[in-house]
């Protein structure tokens, strides 16, 4: 793209020392016009907000509503338990307990909490104005937020999901679960997915994207870095559960079997699925929490992170070693020893980044002084039980030690502690921490502190007294025990230790009642640290954007909070009229355009509504409410997004220190290029494990693929099929050269090459459907049939997308909206368009010919 | 201040009714009755006794870990600036090189005890179980690995010597764990799981269903019970034999009455006319140490209470409550079934 070589002269200047950008005085009604553009809906209507200060903090507070609310059924179960042989809770309501604790722990508080507060963060960090798709983080909120609400509902109706947080087929499966419950987890989970990888692509492209001058990626704070491994893990690891779970969903909705062993399927996928998601998911959790500790340490210590480096290293590597451990999750499932050694070994190595973290954090204590305050209660609290769950982590990635330990309550203590020193003790200190960067009052110190006693002793109690239970025999998700085992002391103390957690969380929740109130900062850095949250703001988060030299820019570079807040920096106002931030380059943070966002909606509010009235639909079977319901929702979403794109309309805009941005930009160069980038690996990733599972079970059942050549459709098919595709693509490479000439020509042949695009895309997927079918292949009958007609519909999926995408493609053009300049719209219907025909290709390379290389 | 008094109430039953338990076989001395014989710690096998050392060597070196770190800490925020503690060498020396160090060796460890354990003998008794909801069935098998004869929830084996367990399920994953022998193995559809170790010396071990199984998955428990070779071979003969007849007559009534009352249909008594293949083989019944798979202790108490209200003590198992057997007839069927040695 032509702007590269403008961007790399024209931003050599700013980086180097020099003045400040702007003069002052500034010009009169500057801040006035800024503060106005950035003014919040009013009154009702605040639910429309869609900047990061609000729904930030929404999405925030909706994962400690969750939080309590997993935590009741905990004491639930701890009541049930406190007592062998008690009769409080019949096993029917237990095993509910257990299993929405899990997942709501898991899926609608951890995951959504670090996510929540990432888009609340990041672009204070970073001196972003926001992130750069406002409107997709409040529809990745309120997708959650109405879904997670609904989905915990389900417990009111006796209809919560029974078979555990990792759902384990074939008790899930139709035969074992015949109600709605197991439905409820999969269609609930469905849209936490879908908000999960919303956010991830949200911050990717934020982390990359939006970030201060000068702020090259080795002085990005290393929250930020962990944030985006993070999302980069969730960009790897959520596809899995996704697979897994319309598999499951295919097997109990149309009986397609995967899972049952009669009829060639194997428990096992499922396993490696859920798992190859699920071990990530652990460390998707911690590395922000990690990442939160990076940042809260040095200011707390009042002096830089020593071993930053290290600690990126750490970062980065435990993100790639998390995705080589699942299997330990299935060491009792009667794997070869050599593949359990391996996976021993892999386990064992994560414990060295967090190794490299935890002696990072206790070097910056060394050469620092600690203030007493209770964001550093919180840490060193983390520090001790994290230690203590990371020590029991090695003792069960030890295979022998794990054939006994695996599913008893030695197990439930490890990860508790793991979890709750790994990721639970870090965000308390984080809410006490960050608090005054939205509240006009910090959180109490003295409740804070009676809130982390409560929780540090309580915590010890009950799950440290777990071990003990778990190595006397005691298995986990067990709704009642014999008296005589003598495992009722032991529950007994676990018991109070829960509710003693219970009550430090009540004074929490206290504090946040007398204290919290947010959305109205005021200018404070109260523990003196170090990074750009805490320079002044406002609606519009910073007056002016800096540059940056240092990685803790309030320590290093003298009066820079006063210059930015008297708009000394860059963009001090808001040239083109609307909200705007700076985008800068990936590696080394040059300004390259200014990013015009999105202001306040209600699309994303009502997308996200239908959204979940969709799946619950299906949940419920009520069919035709549901896809009246999903139809909406698409509606919705295309309202939501016809205002971007808004073309090459403003001319490019000085934005200070003599640089001038454009205000539209397409190709690599764009954010919409980079997250349609993150869509694709998204969907790649799933595809492979769509192929994984493929075959997965041909090595578990052989015999079932077809060895003679009169079973297949015949070649001929997929010959047809492979040209349809490529003719489709080749249409809209074709679209591509021919919108080059618009406006100077008509709009006309660009149209009607999308428009033969459109009626191509289907034809393949209609064509293989129809060969299989004649060629006597049943869905339901082998695994082999199953996963094959599974391969069509993803594919059958891909092509609607396609074509929605396409008509919405041409609609832009009948509005006038698109042209040879403002194609960020067709670029990214385009780039998709080919991965679609990628993907659709190997399909049919995969279905064809592996089974004929094979007879 | 009434769930208090609640919890009181339902504490004292729940104390009453766990002193029933007394084992036949071994006295434990005190009670709870059951306690340490379900457990990773207290082992009575070579492979359990080589997991139970690792546990302990890693039980120390956690600590000294967790000790080291904790003073690290405290010396780090109290002992003032120490240089030595504040650059990347140190977080080198202790966050990689010392894991490095200590997990290779532990790893070295761990993995001569996973090849230890992958390793097979000849096996002098093979036995298949098969994990039912919520049930264990239990088959013995020949030289030539057929079907000897069947029974459920109990398992009998010679000490000394290694015994193969054939694990298999007829529903959904459970899972065969034996803490005092051995670690735990998975029970997966389509798969066939096979799992050998031996008991070091007599004694009843307590197994338990270890992978979530659906609603009565906490009672799903069995027991080994561990023979002298000698006691083995008259165990062996003895349930190779059809059931004795009743001795008493009450017996001989209840015998009446369990045909008459359709239990056949489920459950097979061999040497009589019940062949029922659903529940578990009741015809050595009398000499198994528990009711409804670990749940509760055998007498003729216990027996006729699940027979009346077995929904009631185990929901959601196959068995019906057989509530219109009362009084005399069903203190017959129970003495019947307390007869079947």
């Amino acid at each position: 793209m032509t702007t590269n070589a403008q961007d790399d002269a024209r931003t050599e200047k700013p980086i180097a020392k020099g003045d400040l950008p702007n003069t002052l005085p500034r010009p009169e009604g500057e801040l006035d016009e800024l503060e106005r553009i950035w003014s919040p809906p009013r009154g009702f209507h605040i639910v429309s907000a869609v900047n990061n200060i609000y729904v930030g903090v929404w999405y925030v507070g909706a994962s400690v509503l969750f939080f309590v609310l997993a935590g009741i059924l905990a004491l639930l179960m701890r009541a049930q338990l406190a007592m062998p042989e008690s009769r409080l809770i019949g096993h029917a309501l237990y095993n509910q307990l257990f299993t929405m604790h899990g997942t709501l722990m898991m899926f609608l508080f951890a995951v959504p909490a670090v996510e929540a507060m990432g888009v609340y963060l990041l672009p204070s960090l970073q001196a972003a104005r926001d992130l750069p798709f406002p409107r997709l983080s409040a529809y990745a909120f309120w997708a959650y937020f109405i879904g997670g609400l609904a989905f915990f509902c389900s417990l009111f109706f006796g209809l919560a999901p029974d078979g555990g947080w990792f759902m384990y087929p074939p008790l899930t499966s139709y035969t074992f679960s015949s109600g709605i419950n197991a439905d409820f987890w999969l269609l609930g989970i469905g849209f936490i997915e879908i908000s999960a990888i919303a956010g991830a692509i949200e911050i990717i492209v934020g982390v990359l994207k939006t970030r201060a001058p000068g702020q090259s990626l080795d002085k990005l704070p290393v929250y930020s870095w962990a944030m985006l491994i993070f999302a980069l893990m969730i960009v790897f690891a959520f596809p899995a559960i996704i697979v897994a779970t319309v598999l499951l969903e295919l097997e109990r909705a149309f009986h397609w079997p995967f899972f049952l062993a009669e009829k060639g399927g194997d428990p096992l996928l499922w396993q490696h699925l859920f798992w190859f998601f699920g071990h990530p998911e652990v460390y998707i959790i911690f590395l922000p929490a990690a990442g939160m500790v990076s940042m809260i340490v040095p200011a707390m210590a009042q002096t830089p992170l020593v071993a930053y480096r290290l600690v990126v290293l750490a970062i980065i590597g435990t993100g790639f070693l998390s995705f080589g451990l699942w299997v330990h999750h299935m060491f009792t499932t009667g794997l070869p020893a050599l593949s359990v050694s391996f996976f021993s070994a892999a386990s064992m190595a994560v414990s060295v980044p967090s190794g490299i973290q935890v002696f990072a954090w206790i070097a910056t204590f060394a050469s620092g002084t600690l203030q007493w305050k209770t964001p550093s209660y919180f840490v060193l609290g983390f520090l001790f039980i994290f230690t203590m769950g990371g020590l029991t982590g090695v003792m069960v990635a030890m295979a022998p030690f794990d054939w006994q330990a695996h599913d008893t309550y030695f197990i439930v203590a490890h990860f508790h502690y793991v979890l709750i020193g790994g990721m639970v003790f870090p965000l308390f200190a984080a809410f006490y921490y960050w608090a005054p960067t939205t509240s006009h009052t910090p959180l109490s110190e003295r409740l804070g502190k009676i809130a982390f006693w409560l929780m540090f002793i309580g915590v010890n109690i009950t799950f440290f007294t777990m071990h003990l239970t778990g190595l006397m025999g005691m298995p986990r998700r067990t709704y009642t025990y014999i008296a005589a085992m003598g495992w009722g002391p032991l529950n007994m103390i676990s018991t109070v230790g829960a509710f003693m957690i219970a009550s430090g969380v009540l004074v929490f929740l206290i504090d946040l009642a007398k204290n919290f109130r947010p959305f109205r900062a005021k200018a404070a850095n109260p523990w003196n640290a170090g990074t750009l949250e805490w320079l002044p703001t406002g609606e519009y988060q910073t007056r002016s954007i800096p540059i940056i030299t240092s990685r803790e820019p309030l320590w290093d570079q003298p009066n820079l909070a006063r210059d930015v807040q008297e708009g000394r920096y860059y963009l001090p106002g808001a040239p083109t009229k609307t909200r705007e931030t700076i985008i800068t380059s990936p590696i080394d943070a040059r300004p390259q355009y200014l990013l015009r966002m999105p202001g306040p909606t209600w699309s994303t509010v009502l997308a996200a509504l239908f959204t979940a009235a969709f799946f619950f639909g299906l949940t419920i079977q009520i069919y035709i409410p549901a896809f009246a319901c999903g139809a909406l929702a698409i509606a919705c979403v295309i309202w939501w997004i016809w205002d971007t794109d808004p073309g090459p309309d403003v001319p490019p805009v000085d934005i200070g220190g003599g640089i001038t941005l454009p205000a539209y930009v397409t190709g690599p160069v764009s954010h919409s290029w980079w997250a349609m980038i993150v869509l694709i690996l998204v969907a790649a990733t799933a595809f492979a494990c769509l192929l994984f599972s493929y075959f997965f079970l041909w090595t578990v059942n052989p015999q079932l693929w077809p060895s003679q050549p009169a079973s297949f459709p015949h070649l001929r098919w997929p010959a047809i099929s492979a040209a349809l595709y490529l003719l489709s693509s080749a249409a809209v490479f074709a679209a591509g050269r021919l919108l080059a000439r618009v406006p100077n020509r008509s709009a006309a042949p660009a149209v009607l090459a999308l428009i033969a695009a459109i009626l191509l895309i289907p034809l393949p997927v209609v064509i293989e459907a129809l060969a299989q079918q004649s060629a006597g292949l049943s869905p339901s009958t082998t695994s082999y049939g199953a996963i094959t007609y599974t391969l069509v519909a993803w594919q059958g999926f891909f092509a609607a997308v396609l074509m929605l995408m396409g008509l919405y493609t041409i609609a832009r053009s009948l509005a006038g909206r698109l042209s040879a300049e403002r194609r960020v719209t067709f670029d990214n219907t385009g780039l998709f368009w080919h991965y679609g025909v990628t993907q659709g290709l190997v399909t049919l390379a995969i279905v064809h010919l592996f089974p004929r290389i094979l007879g | 201040m009434r769930a208090i008094t609640a919890l009181t109430i339902i504490a004292a039953g729940a104390t009453l009714s766990g002193c029933a338990w007394i084992l036949p076989d071994e006295s434990h001395g005190s009670r709870p009755a059951l306690m340490w014989i379900q457990s990773i710690l207290v082992t009575a096998g070579p492979t359990g006794n080589a997991i139970g050392t690792l546990s302990w060597v890693m039980f120390a070196g956690a600590a000294a870990i967790l000790l080291l770190v904790v003073g690290f800490t405290a010396y780090a925020i109290f002992g003032g600036r120490r240089t030595w503690m504040t650059n990347p060498h140190f977080v080198i020396a202790f966050g990689v090189a010392m894991p490095v160090l200590v997990l290779s060796i532990l790893l070295l460890y761990g993995l001569s005890l996973t090849a230890r354990s992958a390793a097979r003998e000849q096996p002098a008794l093979r036995i298949e179980v098969v994990g039912e909801r919520w049930w264990w069935r239990v088959h013995y098998l020949g030289a030539d690995g057929a079907h000897q004869f069947v029974t459920a929830n109990e398992i009998a084996i010679p000490t000394g010597v290694p015994v193969e367990f054939i694990l298999k399920t007829s529903d959904v994953i459970h899972s065969f764990w034996v803490p005092s022998l051995a670690g735990k193995l998975d029970m997966i559809p389509g798969r066939i799981n096979r799992y050998q170790f031996s008991a070091a010396r007599p004694g009843i071990y307590r197994g338990q269903c270890a992978e979530y199984c659906g609603a009565q998955h906490a009672l799903m428990a069995f027991y080994v019970v561990a023979m002298e070779p000698d006691r083995f071979r008259t165990w062996l003969e003895n349930h190779e034999m059809p059931a004795s007849e009743p001795a008493t007559a009450l017996g001989t009534k209840g015998k009446e009455l369990f045909i008459a009352a359709g239990c056949g249909a489920c459950h097979t008594i061999r040497g009589t006319a019940a062949s029922g293949l659903i529940g578990p083989d009741l015809t050595h019944f009398g000499g198994r140490r528990s009711v409804a798979a670990g749940s509760f202790p055998n007498n003729a108490g216990t027996i006729a209470g699940w027979i009346v209200s077995s929904q009631h003590l185990k929901p959601g198992n196959l068995m019906p409550s057989f509530v219109n057997l009362r009084g005399e007839d069903l203190r017959a069927v129970a003495a019947y079934l307390e007869g079947l040695k």
